[in-house]
């Protein structure tokens, strides 16, 4: 069963082709790694997952439903977050929580807000305004917005960017625990190599807009004769792949 | 529905929340309408002192259209100063990629500019009784169409800002302060569209506003409701709600298209 079906799918701005002809599959509880340097087209792959850029054209299904047609019931089932999206800094945790709870129509919502905050560590600054946290508190409050709904699709721009070893390796661990527990697909934006390896159960090499490889971790590093994925991205990124492996 | 209701309300307790918790932002709605009413209230007081009973009906008339203006300006920047709060915090990223649709996202932004209209005019309405013994209600239960008709002028005009932000980014933001000061004059708040050279009139009665006042005038200096201008005020206001709601959808689509939903106001 598919999270995700993507078929043909190109953005293009003017003379910019951002993102060129790409298929790829997500199946339910996969982790999929968008890997690739600057301007790759990984951003743009996930605006428009989550419907905020239209496609030049392709098709986007998530959790079976069109996005071009039917984007708002998909949305109400998935959830993003983003180190570059801020949440109101003036309101507090709990107020932004509820907000969000409210426009993901989530029951209970205030049993959920000390759910996450338990399961985060939110609670000793569940009532200060967003504003005032420090960057590993502010990316755990937007982990808990993007898990208010409990998604079956998770959307994460590079979660752990700006995190101290730590707090990354206590975001990663809690993304393997939820993931196992509830069955949710992820698409994960980074550069952090260590964590595709570790989370990902997929990955898509993407370079000036199109899929240039694909496979597991195991399976790229195998490929590319490396011991870690920084080494297999360099090798993408500088055009020095080697000859598959038989 | 009631989904549509939670989110509505979602995004209206986010702003609600804001305002709890900073007197100032509450101090800052009503700040403007007091001071307008003070300063026209004088005036008004004023000109009767000197002039006799004609300025007394002359300063009722300026103190009656001062408030229903402010019942305008304050709708209309109610609604676009929401949305503007939403692009200042960095927050419309994660709005967009929300189940709340744009209609919910309009009526979200209507509902903030009732209640910050109200907290802002309330006040002044108040102490225009208690200082100068205006009463607006005295214009009898037609002041309800009249501020119906003046709010909703104020939420097609702040739609249309707001796609002007959707399209040209935080660069239209004065917008949402300026607009209708350039309409004022045209508006006919303190004298009949009559006064405007010839050439200017079509503009004025292109206006709902103008029609409003006409009417308030009609009631105060004649006692007699014109019913013709209310109606085309009605008429008016169809016509340009709708024609803001098609530009605001445009807009919306376009700021799809082009990726401005995540780096507008950057």
């Amino acid at each position: 069963m598919e999270a995700i079906r993507v078929a043909q799918l190109t953005k293009r701005y003017g003379d910019v082709l951002a993102v060129d002809a790409i298929d790829f599959t997500a199946p339910v509880g996969a982790t999929i790694g968008l890997l690739g340097g600057n301007g790759a087209g990984k951003t743009t792959t996930i605006a428009m997952l989550l419907g905020l850029l239209v496609p030049t054209s392709g098709s986007i299904v998530v959790l079976g439903h069109d996005m071009a047609r039917d984007r708002f019931a998909a949305l109400a089932r998935m959830n993003f977050s983003s180190p570059y999206v801020s949440l109101p800094s003036r309101l507090t945790v709990a107020q932004n929580l509820r907000v969000y709870g409210h426009l993901y129509g989530v029951a209970g919502i205030d049993a959920r807000i000390d759910e996450l905050a338990a399961e985060l560590d939110l609670v000793d600054f569940l009532h200060r305004p967003a504003g005032q946290l420090s960057a590993g508190q502010k990316t755990r409050v937007a982990l808990a917005k993007a898990l208010i709904n409990r998604p079956e699709l998770l959307l994460l721009d590079e979660p752990t960017a700006s995190l101290d070893p730590d707090t990354g390796d206590m975001v990663r661990g809690w993304l393997e625990r939820y993931r196992a527990a509830s069955g949710c697909t992820i698409v994960l934006a980074s550069h952090n190599m260590a964590e595709v390896e570790r989370l990902c159960t997929d990955v898509l090499m993407l370079k000036k807009g199109r899929i240039v490889d694909r496979g597991s971790p195991n399976d790229l590093l195998t490929r590319y004769g490396r011991d870690d994925m920084e080494e297999v991205f360099l090798d993408i990124a500088r055009d020095r792949r080697r000859e598959p492996t038989p | 529905m009631r989904g549509s209701f939670r989110r509505v309300w979602g995004l209206m307790y986010r702003h609600l929340a804001l305002y709890k918790g900073s007197w100032p932002r509450l101090l800052e709605l009503a700040y403007w309408p007091i001071l307008n009413m003070c300063i026209w209230g004088f005036t008004a007081t004023f000109l009767t002192a000197r002039l006799g009973d004609t300025a007394a009906v002359a300063g009722g008339a300026l103190l009656g259209g001062m408030l229903l203006w402010e019942v305008t300006l304050r709708s209309q920047m109610g609604m676009s100063i929401s949305f503007l709060e939403e692009l200042w915090s960095r927050n419309l990223g994660h709005i967009f990629v929300s189940p709340l649709r744009p209609t919910e996202l309009v009526a979200a932004l209507i509902g903030m500019s009732v209640i910050r209209m109200l907290i802002g005019l309330v006040p002044a309405i108040l102490l225009a009784w208690y200082f100068y013994a205006y009463n607006l209600f005295a214009l009898g239960p037609i002041l309800i169409l009249f501020f119906a008709n003046l709010m909703i002028m104020g939420w097609w005009v702040a739609l249309g800002v707001v796609s002007l932000i959707l399209r040209h980014g935080s660069g239209a933001e004065p917008l949402a302060w300026g607009v209708l000061f350039g309409l004022a004059p045209f508006s006919a708040v303190f004298y009949p569209v009559s006064v405007l050279p010839t050439v200017l009139q079509p503009i004025a009665l292109a206006l709902p506003a103008a029609h409003v006042f006409e009417g308030m005038r009609g009631i105060l200096l004649d006692g007699v409701i014109h019913w013709d201008h209310l109606l085309a005020a009605i008429g008016l206001n169809a016509f340009w709600m709708a024609a803001a709601i098609l530009l605001f959808a445009r807009q919306f689509h376009q700021a799809r298209i082009r990726g401005a939903l995540l780096s507008i106001g950057e």
